[in-house]
């Protein structure tokens, strides 16, 4: 069936890129590669209990996004009738990572389409039209999510990774976890100062990862509307350590 | 088979928004940068649209994406074509029961795994990855597809790097892409 649309075979054509021939010592900043103004988007480790709280965020006020629901409420309790199957997608296995956690794996819910489906749409239904023109996505499953509710909303998708991963000018933010430390990086240039962003993962638990991305979108200047996630574990009092930053959840408990 | 042969308008646009850092990972090694695309929403909707109209319709029932990159681009794919996302990890990430396939790196080996029971027999499948280079890690992504007895009709990578040959390492099975680094 894809034969009509298989291209005529071709020898090497070799097209110019123009970027590769500009080769300077180091890569252009990330800024110049952005358009000009921004236009009209369960870490495993951590399903233990609260951890020391760092400050999350500088930031004051409440959701702005109240109109369509109140701040801090989970969609769940508007009984959107699309809520009952994304969450009976949603496996859950036991001792994984390690013994005595229950682990939330959203990847059944991206092999239902309606399901999958049904998650994009009930973010794009809240976040589009808002003015919001950066989707922050956590590594990795933050990278399912987000792209899509970036597309559908014009914003453009800003993956913030492990350590190393993001080749030219970084910044970091160590956070901490039960034990030990880790660390998320975002490209320099990426963001503009007043920018409205969003940080999307597929689950919060303790809030540490969250925190960290709400505070490198912050040190640049970005204002970050709301963070988004499929599932929250209530009972590890994330919502809590993101303190006055909205959080938006489509599944809770 | 490149989209840039044919001239599609939106190329261009794609090929300048990929920012090439020299030396890394390692010295000697040009690295191409996507994250510069995601950057430009047009550049980004058009490279998932450029995907979509051609795969759109055709019975595929799978996308796989390579972690991480294939993350980025696989999904939107998958829910313009009504086709399930299946990730296909580094080890000991996905949990439950999986299927693990090794492959040769330059130096050693790495292993790729998918879950036991995402893809059935007889599916149609795609495998999304950002680029392909040596083709390595593809193939074992092919394998694993095809151990559980799905069909892979396409690889579509946003990049190819045709210097290394990977297209040859495909064992047959066409591969699609926007544009070519040399």
């Amino acid at each position: 069936m894809l034969q009509s649309l298989l291209l005529r075979a071709s020898n090497s054509i070799s097209l110019p890129l123009p970027n590769r021939h500009q080769l300077s010592p180091s890569p252009k900043p990330l800024s110049a590669w952005i358009d000009a103004a921004p236009s009209a988007g369960q870490s495993p480790s951590n399903y233990r209990s609260a951890l020391p709280s760092l400050r999350c965020t500088a930031a004051g006020g409440g959701s702005e996004l109240q109109p369509l629901q109140n701040q801090g409420m989970a969609a769940q309790d508007e009984k959107d009738p699309r809520i009952a199957r994304i969450s009976s997608s949603i496996r859950i296995i036991p001792d994984f990572p390690k013994k005595g956690i229950l682990f939330q794996d959203i990847t059944t819910l991206l092999l239902d389409t309606k399901a999958f489906k049904d998650t994009i749409d009930l973010f794009v239904d809240r976040y589009k039209g808002k003015n919001i023109s950066v989707v922050a996505g956590i590594e990795a499953r933050g990278f399912i999510f987000g792209p899509p509710i970036a597309l559908a909303i014009g914003a453009k998708f800003v993956p913030l990774r492990k350590p190393k991963k993001l080749p030219g000018e970084v910044i970091s933010e160590e956070y901490s976890l039960e034990y030990g430390k880790d660390v998320i990086e975002m490209h320099v240039g990426a963001v503009q100062a007043g920018e409205r962003a969003l940080v999307i993962d597929d689950l919060i638990a303790t809030g540490g990862t969250l925190c960290a991305a709400i505070r490198l979108l912050e040190r640049v200047g970005v204002h970050v509307v709301e963070c988004a996630c499929v599932i929250e574990l209530p009972e590890l009092k994330g919502r809590e350590r993101l303190e006055d930053k909205p959080l938006f959840v489509l599944i809770s408990g | 088979m490149s989209a840039f042969r044919d001239q599609d308008p939106r190329i261009h646009g794609i090929q300048t928004k990929i920012r090439v850092v020299p030396d890394f990972p390692r010295e000697g090694i040009m690295f191409q940068d996507i994250t510069t695309l995601l950057l430009d929403p047009k550049a980004f909707k058009d490279t998932i649209d450029l995907f979509v109209e051609r795969y759109k319709g055709k019975n595929i029932s799978v996308v796989a994406g390579i972690e991480a990159r294939g993350f980025i681009f696989g999904p939107p794919i998958a829910l313009a074509i009504g086709a399930k996302f299946v990730p296909l990890r580094k080890p000991k990430k996905l949990p439950g029961e999986v299927i693990k396939e090794e492959y040769v790196l330059e130096y050693g080996s790495d292993c790729l795994e998918m879950h036991v029971g995402a893809v059935s027999a007889g599916e149609r499948a795609l495998v999304v990855d950002d680029l392909i280079a040596t083709g390595g890690t593809l193939r074992a992504a092919m394998n694993l597809l095809e151990r559980a007895g799905a069909e892979v009709v396409e690889c579509a990578c946003v990049i190819e790097l045709p210097d290394l040959k990977g297209r040859e390492r495909l064992n047959g099975k066409p591969l699609y892409v926007l544009v070519e680094s040399h």
